[in-house]
């Protein structure tokens, strides 16, 4: 299960006084840290929830200065995950802490090495570049630098996970003396590393590359993300790779409820707050220059697929029957995860169970059906494949892969 | 008026291949452009070339076809030295240079670190010190409508039309847009997130004789710079432009123009 913590009750009139739910809006406006306080508790006890309902891993996330999500620092909420599950068949899945905003990057190497080491080696350590405003405004990292630093800090956490030595890494961007890192993962030569990405830029070409599980983030649902898929799979073929599942995971809003009918009604609210409230981005808060590369800059220019949409003219019945959310009772989400599942080959599905303004009770409520009516009746569709981006002690028998399928959920 | 000529040079141990365009007749003079590349600065540089041979070279990364120049330097101090290099390879002898908002940074940069190499300077809406009280405008992150307002008196005026045009064939779009958006990248690595890389510990070597123009609508950086550029530089002269913001030499290049020859041959 994937979960955003974001600010769950914006004042009515959110979008008119700000032009972005990033960056602009004030706290002592908008927020109370009273809630605020409420809402972390319960985007623990949903996520415990999840475990406890059979999905199979809970992901965290880093964003920063928003009402968006607000897991400021995820290795907090990664490590009361990972000790309350203890024992429990599930991963603990931190995609996860932004490289080029930490300084040294070798930081977060230890707290994933915390992490696996307090689960048991249940650790999935993503990786993300992070949102251009987190990283260059939240975080001040230089755009231009941002991608450069990303590769050169996973090379650092890499190789300070796996050293036998002491060593001296004498970086573009990181000078460290000796570095000798404690603790270090059980996970062995180290865990499992998942790449998060919004499309194909340069990110997926460098996660193909280092045989790395690439995390399609998209918001607008496994209906409109075959052109993304179809090029991945090509430049995994290209490469040389294998067409293993696994090494694709991909995200999508999900509500069920018992009938078709009572699941629309009950996330339609939540789904407009999300689209509305918490995607009301700008511009020029994530078309920073210098965040892209030239060539993916000018590949952006040719082709944005955000622009044409207005997310604010579209309402619930519009994101359902679009496919940015998949809602309905538990046939109907089965049979439209599977089809996403088949056509795009997604190995791990990230389940975003919890949307936009949806209270605790409904969100248990979705985790509820969809562990119970939905995840067991998933088809064993890649029960030949070996997941080999999964922990290792939470590997499940060929035979019983296909609980996998949604592995991440 | 000499036409204008493109030299092409391989710097920095081959690192970098930069374009610079040549033209006009007389003394020499340097113009460093600001954040947002050359293109836009190309009429005012015409009206330099009257009476100078100008050098306008375009800034790491943003000569064409060599976009990744821009990962050969990762310095202030490499930034001065390649441009010690450039100059040297141009052969110029105590040239005048003209640096506008980031390429004024840069020309008094070089200026406080070579200052017998600069015959004199000239500044126009630079950025590089801060205040606390006036906060300089990150101009990269500026939505479109707030961008115009900062950057022209006149939002609406023939001047800001020019600078915010784009050809409407789709591929010269593209090419317009994406060197308006690197060249704020580029220079913008330099400078992220503040404006302020210590320039005022060192602005005091500033020793060539110094102009300082200012919009008096800058919505960048706040015309009550001009006197903070002008009490740390010894003997520096000030100008302040009407009916101009942070672009005077393309928003009011009369005003501008008249100032600098005053300036140059008074």
């Amino acid at each position: 299960m994937f979960h955003l913590m974001p600010y769950r009750d914006l004042p009515g009139d959110f979008t008119q006084r700000y032009n972005s739910s990033h960056i602009d809006p004030i706290w002592f406006d908008v927020a109370d840290a009273d809630k605020v306080g409420q809402y972390y508790n319960a985007t623990l006890d949903e996520m415990l929830h999840a475990a406890t309902a059979g999905l199979h891993g809970l992901c965290t996330n880093q964003h920063h200065q928003n009402v968006y999500g607000f897991m400021a620092n995820p290795s907090i909420m990664g490590g009361i995950l990972a000790k309350q599950t203890n024992g429990q068949n599930v991963a603990i899945i931190q995609l996860g802490s932004t490289l080029p905003s930490t300084t040294p990057p070798t930081r977060i190497a230890e707290e994933y090495a915390m992490l696996d080491c307090i689960s048991g080696g249940r650790l999935i350590a993503g990786f993300p570049t992070g949102l251009p405003s987190d990283a260059t405004i939240s975080n001040a990292v230089v755009p231009v630098e941002q991608r450069e630093r990303y590769r050169e800090a996973l090379a650092l956490v890499t190789k300070a996970w796996t050293a036998k030595e002491i060593f001296a890494w004498n970086g573009r961007h990181y000078q460290l003396g000796m570095v000798n890192l404690w603790p270090r993962p059980i996970q062995q030569p180290h865990p499992p590393i998942w790449i998060p990405g919004a499309g194909l830029s340069g990110t997926a070409e460098y996660v193909v590359d280092h045989d790395y599980c690439f995390c399609h983030l998209s918001y607008h649902g496994a209906k409109n993300a075959t052109a993304v898929s179809d090029r991945y799979w090509e430049l995994v073929a290209k490469k040389g790779r294998d067409d293993n599942p696994y090494r694709y995971s991909f995200l999508q809003l999900i509500g069920v409820g018992e009938s078709d009918a009572e699941a629309e009604d009950l996330y339609g609210r939540h789904a407009e707050y999300f689209f509305h409230n918490l995607l009301h981005t700008a511009s020029h808060y994530q078309a920073i220059p210098g965040c892209l590369d030239y060539n993916g800059m000018v590949q952006a220019l040719h082709h944005n697929p955000r622009a044409g949409i207005n997310l604010r003219e579209l309402k619930a019945k519009d994101f359902y029957d679009r496919g940015f959310v998949i809602v309905g009772s538990p046939k109907t989400v089965r049979e439209q995860l599977m089809d996403g599942i088949k056509r795009l080959r997604i190995g791990h599905l990230l389940s975003l169970l919890h949307f936009g303004s949806m209270p605790t009770e409904l969100c248990k409520h979705n985790i509820d059906l969809f562990g119970r009516e939905v995840l067991p009746h998933l088809a064993p569709l890649w029960d030949r494949y070996e997941d080999r981006w999964w922990p290792e002690r939470l590997r499940r028998p060929a035979a019983s892969a296909a609980a996998a399928l949604a592995s991440a959920s | 008026m000499a036409a204008s000529e493109l030299r092409k040079l391989r710097l920095w141990q081959n690192r970098v291949e930069t374009e610079v365009e040549v033209s006009g007749r007389g003394p020499p003079l340097v113009y460093l452009h600001g954040p947002w590349g050359l293109n836009p600065d190309r009429p005012f540089i015409a009206r330099l070339a009257d009476g100078h041979t100008v050098y306008a070279p375009k800034f790491p990364g943003t000569s064409r076809g060599d976009h990744a120049a821009i990962h050969a330097l990762d310095t202030w101090l490499d930034l001065v030295v390649y441009h010690g290099e450039l100059f040297d390879r141009l052969g110029l002898a105590a040239p005048t240079l003209v640096g506008h908002s980031f390429g004024g940074l840069l020309a008094a940069e070089f200026a406080a670190a070579a200052p017998k190499s600069i015959g004199s300077l000239v500044l126009i809406d630079p950025v590089g010190l801060w205040r606390d009280d006036l906060p300089v405008t990150n101009w990269m992150l500026l939505s479109n409508d707030a961008r115009r307002r900062a950057l022209f008196a006149d939002p609406d005026g023939e001047a800001a039309r020019r600078f915010f045009e784009v050809p409407a064939d789709p591929a010269e779009r593209v090419d317009t847009l994406a060197q308006f958006t690197w060249a704020q990248a580029c220079t913008g690595k330099f400078v992220w997130p503040i404006a302020d890389r210590g320039f005022k510990h060192r602005i005091h070597r500033v020793a060539a004789p110094t102009l300082i123009l200012w919009g008096e609508a800058d919505g960048v950086i706040a015309p009550a710079y001009a006197q903070e550029f002008a009490q740390a530089i010894a003997g520096a002269r000030v100008a302040m432009i009407d009916q101009a913001a942070h672009l005077p030499h393309l928003e009011n290049p009369g005003a501008v123009g008249k100032a600098l020859w005053g300036f140059l041959t008074g």
